[in-house]
């Protein structure tokens, strides 16, 4: 038997593996084309003809705009807020042992383990019982919700690896719980937060199953471009809007990466 | 200096942190409640109690002649979805959903066993990205891409007809519960965004698994004779099934819930989410929307009941 078996695979696996990444990744390499065809009423392929034209008209338009501001307000209240409960959540149940942890991690991940129908309508009775109008407000509370399991994941993590002789050491040398968080903790499990923060940013900015029913009237770009794939009014300027939102969520996606990659190397980590 | 022959206890701290910091040392679990209150407060008031709500609206029905709800205990509106129209809704859903869940561990096993037992340094990287990035990127996207791909004057067809296998596409285009007037409005097509949307959620548990199958149980078992199919029937397949459970949990749960893939590339037969929505919008039905929900996640609970016995939730 050759010994060099283990490096290279049977040629029928490296097909169908190659074959599956195609498939998740040709369709979104299709927007970009689209993105500039100069058909207007129609999926036409191959496109009759190529233009810039639509870029303008999608940079000209107030409600794409007044949707991504929108978005981005969302995206940044939600993150800012599931951080903190995150983190809380994660040094407690990482740090310490008590009755009904596992709970509490259920409790976390309920909210994306479940269908996101199911959080948006809970959400939308519970509004509706209470009397709270729908508004900026109970978008934040609906994504906030969601948003936490991202940060606390990542955060979980790295607790994890932080070695606790690390914090003890920290106190022997007459630092306290403060100070110990400060310049030991948080210098360890930062670049771990600042990938949950950019997860969940990307989760709450293309979030639309919740949206639909916490929002009222107000559009984030989700919801405006559900609104366009449902009835088609301006379909070039819908390429346009898909092109940008790939390039955009691409971004924290590719820095969470970078971020978490080298995470084995976390001080004390070989302990 | 005498402090220390004297008193081998330190003082406490001064000022207000220091203090404050020596108190949460001695009773840590003050410390622990304040650190689990807020996010337990809102996770428990503002996802479990909008839940109990729902849940609650289930046992309530509504008047039939004044559109009102009907603040009395019964078990009325789970009655309604037994009845044939409800209950095809219900079995379309899981059909789906399970099809669905099929498919996607048969796509994603090669990749995760490619990228647990071959790929090395960048490409294993590369790997990683491969999936991440069609996993994270926006949802509504990745539908519209399949919009356009499978409209009738789409990509596909264009390519079918390139290949002169334009009779292929319609000849099962004209097969009864598949097909339609386009893939876009068929069952087929909802199909295929469904795998598509949901499937990178499959590749890493799966790929989690195999790391853990250490190679030379694989040349152990061809060097006792087994062939690859018998190696991979008996012991690749027992050893990836936590994995594949565990992926299943997200293509299964995610495609019983969703509202918007069948809305916008489907035929006009409801799944699930779209009676929920339905019901809960148009129709003023809360109770029967609550209690279509709770289909869900009963179906749900007992899967990830089944799903804890068989380990999955190691590989997660």
């Amino acid at each position: 038997m050759r010994s060099d078996r283990t490096t290279s695979a049977p040629l029928g696996l490296k097909i169908a593996a190659a074959l599956g990444l195609l498939f998740l990744h040709l369709p979104i390499l299709l927007i970009f084309l689209y993105a500039f065809t100069t058909e207007e009423k129609s999926y036409q392929f191959p496109p009759p003809g190529y233009t810039l034209q639509w870029l303008s008209v999608a940079w000209n338009r107030p409600d794409v705009w007044q949707a991504l501001g929108l978005s981005v307000r969302v995206a940044s209240i939600a993150t800012a807020i599931a951080l903190v409960l995150g983190t809380l959540c994660a040094a407690a149940v990482s740090q310490t042992r008590f009755f009904g942890r596992e709970t509490i991690s259920l409790l976390v991940i309920l909210p994306i383990a479940l269908p996101g129908i199911i959080t948006g309508i809970a959400l939308r009775s519970a509004f509706s019982v209470a009397e709270i109008p729908f508004s900026f407000w109970t978008i934040i509370l609906g994504h906030a919700t969601f948003c936490v399991v991202v940060v606390y994941n990542n955060a979980v993590a790295r607790f994890r690896r932080v070695s606790g002789s690390l914090i003890e050491a920290s106190m022997d040398l007459g630092a306290d719980g403060f100070q110990t968080f400060r310049h030991v903790i948080l210098p360890n499990i930062g670049t771990a937060l600042l990938a949950g923060g950019m997860l969940a940013f990307a989760l709450s900015f293309d979030e639309v199953i919740v949206t639909t029913f916490t929002a009222g009237q107000q559009q984030t770009l989700p919801i405006w471009m559900l609104e366009e794939l449902v009835r088609p009014r301006q379909r070039p300027v819908t390429n346009v809007v898909a092109m940008f939102v790939v390039l955009v969520t691409l971004l924290p996606i590719l820095a969470a990466y970078y971020l978490t990659r080298e995470g084995d190397q976390v001080a004390g980590g070989g302990k | 200096m005498s402090a220390i022959t004297d008193n081998s206890i330190l003082e406490g701290r001064s000022g207000t942190f220091g203090r404050l910091s020596d108190f949460f040392w001695r009773n840590p679990k003050i410390l622990l409640f304040l650190m689990l209150a807020p996010p337990l407060l809102w996770l428990g008031i503002v996802y479990l109690g909008a839940l109990f709500a729902l849940l609650l609206q289930s046992f309530f029905s509504i008047d039939e002649y004044s559109g009102l709800i009907n603040y009395e205990f019964t078990l009325d509106t789970y009655r309604q979805l037994l009845i044939p129209s409800n209950f095809d809704i219900i079995l379309r859903t899981v059909v789906m959903a399970a099809l669905v869940t099929l498919a996607s561990a048969l796509i994603a096993f090669p990749i995760a066993y490619y990228a647990a037992r071959y790929a090395r340094g960048k490409w294993k990287a590369l790997f990683y990205l491969g999936v991440m990035l069609p996993l994270w990127s926006s949802y509504l996207v990745k539908i519209y891409a399949w919009k356009l791909i499978l409209a009738k004057e789409g990509i596909l067809t264009w390519i079918f007809a390139k290949l002169h296998l334009s009779w292929l596409l319609d000849g099962w285009l004209s097969l009864p519960i598949v097909g339609g007037n386009s893939l876009s409005i068929s069952y087929t097509g909802t199909f295929i965004v469904f795998v598509y949307v949901w499937m990178p959620f499959m590749i890493l548990p799966i790929q989690a698994a195999l790391e853990r199958v250490p190679g030379n149980l694989i040349e152990a078992s061809a060097d006792l004779g087994g062939h690859p199919a018998q190696t991979f029937r008996y012991v690749l397949f027992p050893l990836a099934l936590p994995g594949i459970i565990a992926g299943s949990i997200f293509t299964f749960s995610l495609t019983l819930g969703d509202y918007i893939i069948p809305q916008i590339i489907g035929s006009s037969r409801l799944f699930i989410g779209q009676a929920v929505y339905a019901q809960q919008g148009t129709a003023g039905n809360i109770p029967l929307a609550a209690a279509f929900t709770v289909v869900p996640i009963v179906i749900m609970g007992l899967y990830l009941w089944m799903a804890k016995k068989q380990g999955a939730f190691d590989a997660l």
